[in-house]
Protein backbone atom coordinates (compact mmCIF):
# COMPACT_ATOMS: atom_id res chain seq x y z
CA UNK A 1 0.00 0.00 0.00
CA UNK A 2 1.44 3.51 -1.15
CA UNK A 3 1.29 6.55 1.42
CA UNK A 4 -0.85 9.09 -0.25
CA UNK A 5 0.29 12.56 0.73
CA UNK A 6 -1.55 15.46 -0.20
CA UNK A 7 0.06 18.57 -0.73
CA UNK A 8 -2.56 21.61 0.28
CA UNK A 9 -2.91 25.29 1.06
CA UNK A 10 -6.46 26.54 1.01
CA UNK A 11 -4.28 30.05 -0.70
CA UNK A 12 -2.80 30.34 -4.09
CA UNK A 13 0.69 31.15 -4.81
CA UNK A 14 2.29 29.80 -1.80
CA UNK A 15 4.35 27.21 -3.58
CA UNK A 16 2.19 24.24 -3.42
CA UNK A 17 3.17 22.27 -6.97
CA UNK A 18 7.15 23.71 -6.34
CA UNK A 19 6.67 21.91 -2.94
CA UNK A 20 5.02 18.99 -4.61
CA UNK A 21 7.39 18.67 -7.50
CA UNK A 22 10.74 19.06 -4.81
CA UNK A 23 8.78 16.43 -2.40
CA UNK A 24 8.04 13.59 -4.56
CA UNK A 25 11.40 14.16 -6.73
CA UNK A 26 13.37 13.63 -3.13
CA UNK A 27 11.36 10.64 -2.52
CA UNK A 28 12.27 9.21 -5.80
CA UNK A 29 15.57 10.31 -5.17
CA UNK A 30 16.19 7.85 -2.55
CA UNK A 31 14.94 4.81 -4.08
CA UNK A 32 11.07 5.05 -3.25
CA UNK A 33 8.81 4.89 -6.66
CA UNK A 34 6.85 7.91 -6.24
CA UNK A 35 3.77 9.10 -8.42
CA UNK A 36 2.71 12.99 -8.22
CA UNK A 37 -0.50 13.69 -9.68
CA UNK A 38 -1.47 17.08 -10.66
CA UNK A 39 -5.12 18.07 -9.41
CA UNK A 40 -5.45 21.56 -10.52
CA UNK A 41 -7.59 20.39 -13.43
CA UNK A 42 -7.88 23.54 -15.78
CA UNK A 43 -4.78 25.11 -15.33
CA UNK A 44 -1.76 22.46 -15.15
CA UNK A 45 1.34 23.93 -13.83
CA UNK A 46 3.22 20.69 -12.25
CA UNK A 47 4.56 19.38 -15.70
CA UNK A 48 6.12 23.01 -16.24
CA UNK A 49 7.98 22.06 -13.75
CA UNK A 50 8.59 19.17 -13.97
CA UNK A 51 9.93 19.92 -17.50
CA UNK A 52 7.61 17.18 -19.03
CA UNK A 53 4.72 19.74 -20.96
CA UNK A 54 6.45 18.49 -24.40
CA UNK A 55 5.59 14.97 -23.11
CA UNK A 56 1.86 15.48 -22.02
CA UNK A 57 -0.36 13.02 -24.30
CA UNK A 58 -3.06 11.59 -22.00
CA UNK A 59 -4.20 12.98 -18.91
CA UNK A 60 -5.55 12.47 -15.55
CA UNK A 61 -9.13 13.24 -16.49
CA UNK A 62 -8.49 10.87 -19.66
CA UNK A 63 -7.86 8.09 -17.58
CA UNK A 64 -10.90 8.59 -15.06
CA UNK A 65 -13.37 8.50 -18.16
CA UNK A 66 -11.87 5.68 -19.39
CA UNK A 67 -10.20 7.26 -22.23
CA UNK A 68 -6.47 6.31 -21.80
CA UNK A 69 -4.65 3.93 -19.82
CA UNK A 70 -2.97 4.00 -16.46
CA UNK A 71 0.43 3.38 -18.65
CA UNK A 72 -0.34 5.64 -21.22
CA UNK A 73 -0.96 8.85 -18.99
CA UNK A 74 1.66 8.13 -16.96
CA UNK A 75 5.33 10.10 -17.60
CA UNK A 76 8.22 8.64 -16.53
CA UNK A 77 10.51 11.51 -15.25
CA UNK A 78 13.86 12.02 -17.08
CA UNK A 79 16.06 12.68 -14.26
CA UNK A 80 15.17 10.55 -11.32
CA UNK A 81 14.49 6.76 -12.10
CA UNK A 82 11.34 5.98 -10.39
CA UNK A 83 9.41 9.23 -10.85
CA UNK A 84 6.08 9.70 -12.70
CA UNK A 85 4.17 12.26 -13.10
CA UNK A 86 0.46 11.79 -13.90
CA UNK A 87 -0.70 15.58 -15.18
CA UNK A 88 -3.40 17.52 -15.31
CA UNK A 89 -6.04 18.09 -18.30
CA UNK A 90 -6.17 21.78 -19.52
CA UNK A 91 -9.39 21.60 -20.98
CA UNK A 92 -12.19 19.99 -19.07
CA UNK A 93 -13.62 21.39 -15.89
CA UNK A 94 -12.77 20.41 -12.34
CA UNK A 95 -16.39 18.49 -12.28
CA UNK A 96 -14.31 15.91 -14.38
CA UNK A 97 -12.79 14.46 -11.19
CA UNK A 98 -15.41 12.01 -9.78
CA UNK A 99 -15.03 10.51 -6.22
CA UNK A 100 -15.33 6.84 -7.58
CA UNK A 101 -13.08 8.28 -10.86
CA UNK A 102 -10.40 9.31 -8.17
CA UNK A 103 -10.57 5.99 -5.72
CA UNK A 104 -10.58 3.72 -9.02
CA UNK A 105 -6.87 5.44 -10.16
CA UNK A 106 -5.64 6.21 -6.38
CA UNK A 107 -6.36 2.66 -5.75
CA UNK A 108 -4.51 1.27 -9.34
CA UNK A 109 -1.33 3.44 -8.57
CA UNK A 110 -1.88 2.28 -4.34
CA UNK A 111 -0.61 -1.07 -5.76
CA UNK A 112 2.54 0.03 -7.79
CA UNK A 113 4.24 2.78 -6.01
CA UNK A 114 5.31 3.36 -2.47
CA UNK A 115 4.25 6.74 -2.61
CA UNK A 116 1.54 8.95 -4.16
CA UNK A 117 1.94 12.60 -4.02
CA UNK A 118 -1.28 15.01 -4.80
CA UNK A 119 -0.42 18.28 -6.04
CA UNK A 120 -3.91 20.15 -5.14
CA UNK A 121 -5.33 23.18 -6.85
CA UNK A 122 -6.11 26.75 -4.66
CA UNK A 123 -9.01 27.02 -2.63
CA UNK A 124 -11.42 24.84 -0.88
CA UNK A 125 -13.70 23.84 -4.09
CA UNK A 126 -14.35 20.39 -5.03
CA UNK A 127 -10.81 19.70 -6.98
CA UNK A 128 -9.05 20.82 -3.75
CA UNK A 129 -11.28 18.41 -1.57
CA UNK A 130 -10.64 15.84 -4.38
CA UNK A 131 -7.03 16.03 -3.90
CA UNK A 132 -7.41 15.71 -0.36
CA UNK A 133 -10.15 13.02 -0.20
CA UNK A 134 -8.06 9.83 0.10
CA UNK A 135 -4.83 11.16 1.89
CA UNK A 136 -2.96 9.72 4.13
CA UNK A 137 -0.76 12.73 5.09
CA UNK A 138 -1.11 15.91 4.62
CA UNK A 139 1.83 18.55 3.86
CA UNK A 140 0.12 22.14 4.69
CA UNK A 141 1.99 24.97 2.75
CA UNK A 142 2.01 28.23 4.52
CA UNK A 143 3.59 31.87 3.86
CA UNK A 144 4.76 33.67 7.12
CA UNK A 145 1.98 36.15 6.27
CA UNK A 146 -1.69 36.45 8.01
CA UNK A 147 -3.91 35.37 5.32
CA UNK A 148 -2.01 32.19 4.56
CA UNK A 149 -1.84 31.23 8.17
CA UNK A 150 -5.40 31.43 8.28
CA UNK A 151 -6.30 29.57 5.06
CA UNK A 152 -4.06 27.05 5.51
CA UNK A 153 -5.93 26.53 9.38
CA UNK A 154 -9.37 26.85 7.56
CA UNK A 155 -7.93 23.47 5.25
CA UNK A 156 -6.79 21.81 8.48
CA UNK A 157 -10.13 22.07 9.43
CA UNK A 158 -11.43 20.62 6.41
CA UNK A 159 -8.83 17.71 6.72
CA UNK A 160 -10.69 16.87 10.06
CA UNK A 161 -13.90 16.40 8.47
CA UNK A 162 -14.41 16.07 4.74
CA UNK A 163 -11.22 13.64 4.25
CA UNK A 164 -12.12 9.84 3.79
CA UNK A 165 -10.29 9.20 7.20
CA UNK A 166 -12.16 11.31 9.21
CA UNK A 167 -15.30 10.41 7.11
CA UNK A 168 -14.81 6.39 8.38
CA UNK A 169 -13.73 7.18 11.29
CA UNK A 170 -10.29 6.24 10.97
CA UNK A 171 -6.71 7.64 12.37
CA UNK A 172 -7.22 11.50 11.38
CA UNK A 173 -4.98 12.50 8.33
CA UNK A 174 -1.41 13.58 9.98
CA UNK A 175 -0.58 17.16 9.40
CA UNK A 176 2.72 18.71 8.43
CA UNK A 177 3.39 22.28 8.44
CA UNK A 178 5.72 22.94 6.04
CA UNK A 179 7.31 27.09 5.75
CA UNK A 180 7.71 28.37 2.61
CA UNK A 181 9.02 31.48 1.60
CA UNK A 182 10.69 32.25 4.46
CA UNK A 183 12.93 35.32 5.04
CA UNK A 184 14.39 35.94 8.52
CA UNK A 185 15.40 39.65 7.72
CA UNK A 186 11.95 40.16 7.22
CA UNK A 187 10.91 38.55 10.09
CA UNK A 188 13.61 40.25 12.21
CA UNK A 189 12.10 43.68 11.12
CA UNK A 190 8.53 42.58 11.83
CA UNK A 191 7.77 42.27 8.24
CA UNK A 192 6.74 38.64 8.43
CA UNK A 193 5.34 35.81 11.26
CA UNK A 194 8.25 33.78 12.78
CA UNK A 195 8.11 30.64 12.40
CA UNK A 196 7.23 30.52 15.94
CA UNK A 197 4.22 32.66 15.65
CA UNK A 198 3.04 30.09 12.64
CA UNK A 199 3.49 26.94 14.69
CA UNK A 200 2.16 28.82 17.50
CA UNK A 201 -1.42 29.69 15.87
CA UNK A 202 -1.50 26.33 13.83
CA UNK A 203 -0.74 24.07 16.36
CA UNK A 204 1.00 21.17 14.03
CA UNK A 205 4.14 19.45 13.37
CA UNK A 206 6.74 21.16 11.64
CA UNK A 207 8.10 19.80 8.25
CA UNK A 208 10.51 22.16 7.29
CA UNK A 209 11.12 26.28 6.52
CA UNK A 210 12.02 27.15 3.11
CA UNK A 211 14.15 30.06 2.70
CA UNK A 212 12.82 32.24 0.13
CA UNK A 213 14.76 32.62 -2.39
CA UNK A 214 15.49 33.82 -6.43
CA UNK A 215 16.55 30.04 -6.80
CA UNK A 216 13.15 28.95 -6.31
CA UNK A 217 12.10 30.92 -9.41
CA UNK A 218 14.98 29.80 -11.73
CA UNK A 219 14.52 26.60 -10.92
CA UNK A 220 10.33 26.36 -11.57
CA UNK A 221 11.28 28.85 -14.81
CA UNK A 222 13.35 26.15 -16.07
CA UNK A 223 11.95 23.24 -15.40
CA UNK A 224 13.41 21.89 -12.60
CA UNK A 225 12.60 21.11 -9.00
CA UNK A 226 14.57 23.15 -6.83
CA UNK A 227 15.37 19.91 -4.40
CA UNK A 228 17.67 19.09 -7.44
CA UNK A 229 19.68 22.35 -6.58
CA UNK A 230 21.79 20.66 -4.08
CA UNK A 231 24.24 23.40 -3.15
CA UNK A 232 20.89 26.25 -2.47
CA UNK A 233 19.46 26.72 0.82
CA UNK A 234 16.12 25.82 -0.48
CA UNK A 235 16.98 22.55 -2.00
CA UNK A 236 18.69 21.70 1.27
CA UNK A 237 15.94 23.14 2.92
CA UNK A 238 13.55 20.43 0.90
CA UNK A 239 16.19 17.83 1.24
CA UNK A 240 16.13 17.84 5.06
CA UNK A 241 11.87 18.07 4.71
CA UNK A 242 11.93 14.80 2.60
CA UNK A 243 14.01 12.92 5.05
CA UNK A 244 11.87 14.64 8.67
CA UNK A 245 8.85 12.97 6.36
CA UNK A 246 10.52 9.56 6.64
CA UNK A 247 10.45 9.64 10.11
CA UNK A 248 14.14 11.15 10.18
CA UNK A 249 15.49 13.39 12.83
CA UNK A 250 17.20 16.66 11.49
CA UNK A 251 17.56 20.14 13.01
CA UNK A 252 15.93 22.70 11.30
CA UNK A 253 18.24 25.36 9.17
CA UNK A 254 18.05 28.73 7.48
CA UNK A 255 15.87 29.95 10.40
CA UNK A 256 18.12 32.56 11.24
CA UNK A 257 19.26 35.72 9.53
CA UNK A 258 22.58 35.43 8.03
CA UNK A 259 24.72 38.00 8.96
CA UNK A 260 27.46 37.83 5.95
CA UNK A 261 30.72 39.09 6.69
CA UNK A 262 33.35 40.24 4.36
CA UNK A 263 34.84 37.13 3.59
CA UNK A 264 32.30 35.25 3.26
CA UNK A 265 30.78 37.37 0.82
CA UNK A 266 33.92 36.98 -1.24
CA UNK A 267 34.09 33.30 -1.28
CA UNK A 268 30.54 32.47 -1.94
CA UNK A 269 29.73 35.39 -4.00
CA UNK A 270 27.76 36.75 -1.87
CA UNK B 1 -30.00 -12.37 12.39
CA UNK B 2 -32.64 -13.55 14.98
CA UNK B 3 -35.87 -13.96 12.54
CA UNK B 4 -38.10 -13.62 15.40
CA UNK B 5 -36.80 -9.62 14.99
CA UNK B 6 -39.26 -7.06 14.52
CA UNK B 7 -38.67 -4.09 12.26
CA UNK B 8 -39.22 -1.83 14.54
CA UNK B 9 -39.65 -0.99 18.70
CA UNK B 10 -41.68 1.84 20.55
CA UNK B 11 -39.59 3.47 23.12
CA UNK B 12 -39.74 6.52 25.21
CA UNK B 13 -37.79 9.37 24.70
CA UNK B 14 -37.13 12.42 25.95
CA UNK B 15 -35.50 14.89 24.30
CA UNK B 16 -34.54 18.53 25.67
CA UNK B 17 -36.47 21.13 22.71
CA UNK B 18 -36.45 24.70 21.85
CA UNK B 19 -39.86 26.11 22.72
CA UNK B 20 -41.37 29.33 21.01
CA UNK B 21 -43.68 31.29 23.34
CA UNK B 22 -45.77 33.02 21.50
CA UNK B 23 -47.97 36.19 22.98
CA UNK B 24 -49.21 37.25 19.87
CA UNK B 25 -49.00 36.86 15.84
CA UNK B 26 -48.72 39.49 13.27
CA UNK B 27 -46.73 38.00 10.49
CA UNK B 28 -44.17 40.67 10.14
CA UNK B 29 -43.51 41.38 13.34
CA UNK B 30 -43.27 37.85 13.87
CA UNK B 31 -40.60 37.48 10.91
CA UNK B 32 -38.61 40.58 12.26
CA UNK B 33 -38.20 39.08 15.60
CA UNK B 34 -37.12 35.64 14.42
CA UNK B 35 -34.41 37.15 12.21
CA UNK B 36 -33.05 38.99 14.66
CA UNK B 37 -32.99 36.09 17.13
CA UNK B 38 -31.07 33.68 14.25
CA UNK B 39 -28.65 36.66 13.66
CA UNK B 40 -27.20 36.36 17.08
CA UNK B 41 -26.81 32.75 16.57
CA UNK B 42 -26.66 31.68 13.25
CA UNK B 43 -25.89 28.12 13.22
CA UNK B 44 -27.95 26.74 15.92
CA UNK B 45 -30.98 26.93 14.55
CA UNK B 46 -30.50 25.85 11.60
CA UNK B 47 -32.74 22.56 11.54
CA UNK B 48 -34.21 22.32 14.86
CA UNK B 49 -37.03 21.02 15.43
CA UNK B 50 -39.63 23.72 17.54
CA UNK B 51 -42.58 23.50 19.25
CA UNK B 52 -45.28 26.55 20.06
CA UNK B 53 -46.06 26.93 23.27
CA UNK B 54 -49.30 28.70 23.53
CA UNK B 55 -49.70 29.08 27.22
CA UNK B 56 -49.18 32.68 27.40
CA UNK B 57 -50.70 33.28 23.73
CA UNK B 58 -53.09 36.57 24.07
CA UNK B 59 -54.21 37.22 20.69
CA UNK B 60 -57.45 35.94 19.58
CA UNK B 61 -57.24 32.40 18.16
CA UNK B 62 -58.80 33.94 14.65
CA UNK B 63 -54.96 35.78 14.35
CA UNK B 64 -53.37 32.77 14.98
CA UNK B 65 -52.30 31.12 11.54
CA UNK B 66 -50.26 28.54 12.11
CA UNK B 67 -49.35 27.83 8.29
CA UNK B 68 -47.76 31.75 8.35
CA UNK B 69 -46.01 30.46 11.25
CA UNK B 70 -44.58 27.58 9.79
CA UNK B 71 -44.36 28.96 6.45
CA UNK B 72 -41.97 31.43 8.06
CA UNK B 73 -40.00 29.43 10.29
CA UNK B 74 -39.63 27.07 7.20
CA UNK B 75 -37.45 30.08 5.63
CA UNK B 76 -34.87 29.96 8.23
CA UNK B 77 -34.49 25.79 8.12
CA UNK B 78 -36.83 25.61 11.22
CA UNK B 79 -39.10 23.07 11.99
CA UNK B 80 -42.33 23.10 13.92
CA UNK B 81 -43.15 20.04 15.06
CA UNK B 82 -46.04 20.72 17.05
CA UNK B 83 -47.82 22.95 19.41
CA UNK B 84 -47.53 23.01 23.26
CA UNK B 85 -50.88 24.04 25.55
CA UNK B 86 -53.58 26.42 24.12
CA UNK B 87 -57.28 26.35 24.01
CA UNK B 88 -59.58 23.58 22.18
CA UNK B 89 -59.88 25.90 19.01
CA UNK B 90 -56.29 26.95 18.92
CA UNK B 91 -55.67 23.02 19.09
CA UNK B 92 -58.15 22.30 16.38
CA UNK B 93 -56.33 25.07 14.44
CA UNK B 94 -52.87 23.32 14.86
CA UNK B 95 -54.02 19.84 13.92
CA UNK B 96 -55.57 21.62 10.71
CA UNK B 97 -51.66 22.65 9.93
CA UNK B 98 -50.50 18.77 10.89
CA UNK B 99 -49.15 19.85 14.19
CA UNK B 100 -48.80 17.50 16.98
CA UNK B 101 -50.26 18.33 20.07
CA UNK B 102 -48.50 18.22 23.19
CA UNK B 103 -50.32 19.03 26.66
CA UNK B 104 -49.73 22.14 28.06
CA UNK B 105 -47.37 22.74 30.41
CA UNK B 106 -45.88 23.18 33.73
CA UNK B 107 -45.47 19.36 33.21
CA UNK B 108 -41.91 18.04 33.48
CA UNK B 109 -40.99 15.27 30.68
CA UNK B 110 -41.30 12.00 32.59
CA UNK B 111 -45.15 12.84 33.69
CA UNK B 112 -45.72 13.37 30.08
CA UNK B 113 -43.59 10.02 29.17
CA UNK B 114 -46.47 7.36 28.08
CA UNK B 115 -46.12 6.34 24.41
CA UNK B 116 -49.59 7.63 24.16
CA UNK B 117 -48.40 11.59 23.68
CA UNK B 118 -45.28 11.06 22.08
CA UNK B 119 -45.69 12.17 18.35
CA UNK B 120 -44.72 10.75 15.44
CA UNK B 121 -41.22 11.27 15.42
CA UNK B 122 -40.97 10.11 19.22
CA UNK B 123 -40.37 12.84 20.63
CA UNK B 124 -41.76 13.75 24.14
CA UNK B 125 -41.29 17.65 24.74
CA UNK B 126 -42.25 19.62 28.30
CA UNK B 127 -39.94 21.84 29.04
CA UNK B 128 -39.19 23.66 32.66
CA UNK B 129 -40.70 26.58 33.67
CA UNK B 130 -40.68 28.77 30.96
CA UNK B 131 -38.24 32.21 30.90
CA UNK B 132 -39.96 35.08 29.50
CA UNK B 133 -38.16 36.39 26.06
CA UNK B 134 -39.85 39.36 23.84
CA UNK B 135 -40.68 36.00 21.39
CA UNK B 136 -39.17 32.82 22.03
CA UNK B 137 -37.57 31.17 25.26
CA UNK B 138 -36.09 27.77 25.39
CA UNK B 139 -34.33 26.40 28.36
CA UNK B 140 -32.64 22.66 28.10
CA UNK B 141 -33.73 20.60 31.37
CA UNK B 142 -31.66 19.99 34.59
CA UNK B 143 -28.33 17.81 34.04
CA UNK B 144 -27.34 18.18 29.77
CA UNK B 145 -24.27 16.45 29.70
CA UNK B 146 -21.28 18.72 28.70
CA UNK B 147 -19.90 18.44 24.69
CA UNK B 148 -16.12 17.98 25.06
CA UNK B 149 -13.89 18.98 22.05
CA UNK B 150 -10.32 17.91 21.84
CA UNK B 151 -9.21 18.71 18.50
CA UNK B 152 -8.35 22.60 17.50
CA UNK B 153 -11.76 24.25 16.36
CA UNK B 154 -10.48 25.59 12.98
CA UNK B 155 -10.98 28.42 11.31
CA UNK B 156 -14.82 27.56 9.11
CA UNK B 157 -15.58 25.53 11.07
CA UNK B 158 -18.67 25.82 13.84
CA UNK B 159 -19.36 23.53 17.12
CA UNK B 160 -22.47 24.02 19.31
CA UNK B 161 -23.41 22.16 22.66
CA UNK B 162 -27.17 23.09 21.80
CA UNK B 163 -27.55 22.01 25.17
CA UNK B 164 -25.33 22.13 28.23
CA UNK B 165 -21.71 23.37 28.27
CA UNK B 166 -18.97 23.67 25.57
CA UNK B 167 -15.39 22.39 26.74
CA UNK B 168 -12.95 22.99 24.12
CA UNK B 169 -9.51 21.52 25.56
CA UNK B 170 -7.76 23.42 22.51
CA UNK B 171 -7.76 26.68 20.83
CA UNK B 172 -10.53 27.94 19.11
CA UNK B 173 -9.00 29.39 15.93
CA UNK B 174 -9.81 33.03 14.10
CA UNK B 175 -12.52 32.83 12.07
CA UNK B 176 -13.97 29.54 14.69
CA UNK B 177 -17.15 29.68 16.00
CA UNK B 178 -18.48 28.11 19.87
CA UNK B 179 -21.58 28.37 20.93
CA UNK B 180 -23.38 26.28 23.91
CA UNK B 181 -26.91 26.66 25.80
CA UNK B 182 -24.68 26.90 29.42
CA UNK B 183 -21.10 27.75 29.55
CA UNK B 184 -17.96 28.11 26.92
CA UNK B 185 -14.82 26.42 28.30
CA UNK B 186 -11.59 27.14 26.03
CA UNK B 187 -8.74 25.49 27.08
CA UNK B 188 -6.32 27.25 24.86
CA UNK B 189 -6.34 30.38 23.48
CA UNK B 190 -10.03 31.55 21.95
CA UNK B 191 -8.92 33.44 18.68
CA UNK B 192 -12.57 33.10 17.39
CA UNK B 193 -16.23 33.63 18.44
CA UNK B 194 -17.47 32.32 21.31
CA UNK B 195 -21.17 32.55 22.66
CA UNK B 196 -22.53 31.40 25.56
CA UNK B 197 -26.35 30.91 27.00
CA UNK B 198 -27.72 31.12 23.21
CA UNK B 199 -31.03 30.02 24.13
CA UNK B 200 -30.86 33.28 26.72
CA UNK B 201 -29.39 31.81 30.08
CA UNK B 202 -27.93 35.15 31.47
CA UNK B 203 -25.58 33.38 34.11
CA UNK B 204 -23.50 31.64 31.52
CA UNK B 205 -19.76 32.52 31.44
CA UNK B 206 -17.10 31.71 29.06
CA UNK B 207 -13.68 30.92 30.35
CA UNK B 208 -10.57 30.94 28.01
CA UNK B 209 -6.99 30.49 28.60
CA UNK B 210 -5.79 33.48 26.04
CA UNK B 211 -8.18 35.69 25.43
CA UNK B 212 -8.07 36.90 21.91
CA UNK B 213 -11.25 36.55 20.38
CA UNK B 214 -13.24 37.86 17.24
CA UNK B 215 -16.49 38.59 19.72
CA UNK B 216 -17.84 37.10 22.77
CA UNK B 217 -21.45 36.84 23.67
CA UNK B 218 -23.45 35.93 26.54
CA UNK B 219 -27.49 35.60 25.84
CA UNK B 220 -27.29 37.49 23.47
CA UNK B 221 -25.07 40.64 24.61
CA UNK B 222 -21.92 40.62 22.80
CA UNK B 223 -18.59 42.52 22.48
CA UNK B 224 -16.63 42.25 19.57
CA UNK B 225 -12.75 42.08 19.42
CA UNK B 226 -11.95 46.16 19.60
CA UNK B 227 -13.84 46.03 22.61
CA UNK B 228 -12.31 43.43 24.09
CA UNK B 229 -8.98 44.78 24.16
CA UNK B 230 -8.22 46.97 27.16
CA UNK B 231 -8.96 44.21 29.55
CA UNK B 232 -7.53 40.71 30.22
CA UNK B 233 -6.65 40.79 26.58
CA UNK B 234 -4.21 37.77 26.03
CA UNK B 235 -4.31 36.64 29.45
CA UNK B 236 -6.63 34.10 30.90
CA UNK B 237 -10.22 35.23 31.87
CA UNK B 238 -13.51 34.76 32.61
CA UNK B 239 -16.50 36.93 30.81
CA UNK B 240 -20.17 37.17 32.33
CA UNK B 241 -22.58 39.36 32.13
CA UNK B 242 -23.36 41.75 34.86
CA UNK B 243 -26.68 44.22 34.75
CA UNK B 244 -26.77 43.64 31.20
CA UNK B 245 -23.00 44.03 30.00
CA UNK B 246 -20.24 42.29 29.71
CA UNK B 247 -17.36 41.73 32.27
CA UNK B 248 -13.99 40.36 32.17
CA UNK B 249 -12.34 39.38 34.87
CA UNK B 250 -8.96 37.60 35.08
CA UNK B 251 -9.35 33.98 36.57
CA UNK B 252 -6.05 34.28 38.57
CA UNK B 253 -7.90 36.74 40.53
CA UNK B 254 -11.38 34.88 41.00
Amino acid sequence: MARIIVVTSGKGGVGKTTTSASISTGLAKLGHKTVVIDFDVGLRNLDLIMNCERRVVYDFVNVIQGEASLNQALIKDKRVETLYILPASQTREKEALTKEGVEKIINELSERFDYIVCDSPAGIEHGALMALYYADEAIVVTNPEVSSVRDSDRILGILQSKSRRAEMGQDPVKEHLLLTRYNPDRVEKGEMLSVADVEEILAIPLLGVIPESQIVLNASNQGVPVILEEDSDAGQAYEDAVARLLGEQREHRFMASQKKGFFSRMFKGG
Amino acid sequence: MNPARQCFQIKSASVSMTALELYFFDESEFDQSLRDKINQAPGFFRDTPLIISLEKYEGPSSELDFFKIIGNCRRHNIHVIGVRGGTDDQRRLARGASLALLPGGNQRDREISEPAVEDAAGVAAGQNKAQTGPVRSAEQSGAAPARIVSQPVRSGQQVCASEGDLIVLASVQAGAEVLAAGNVHVYGPLRGRALAGIHGAEHARVFCQSLEAELVSIAGQYKISEDLQDNGWKTAVQIQLKDDSLVVTPLDRG
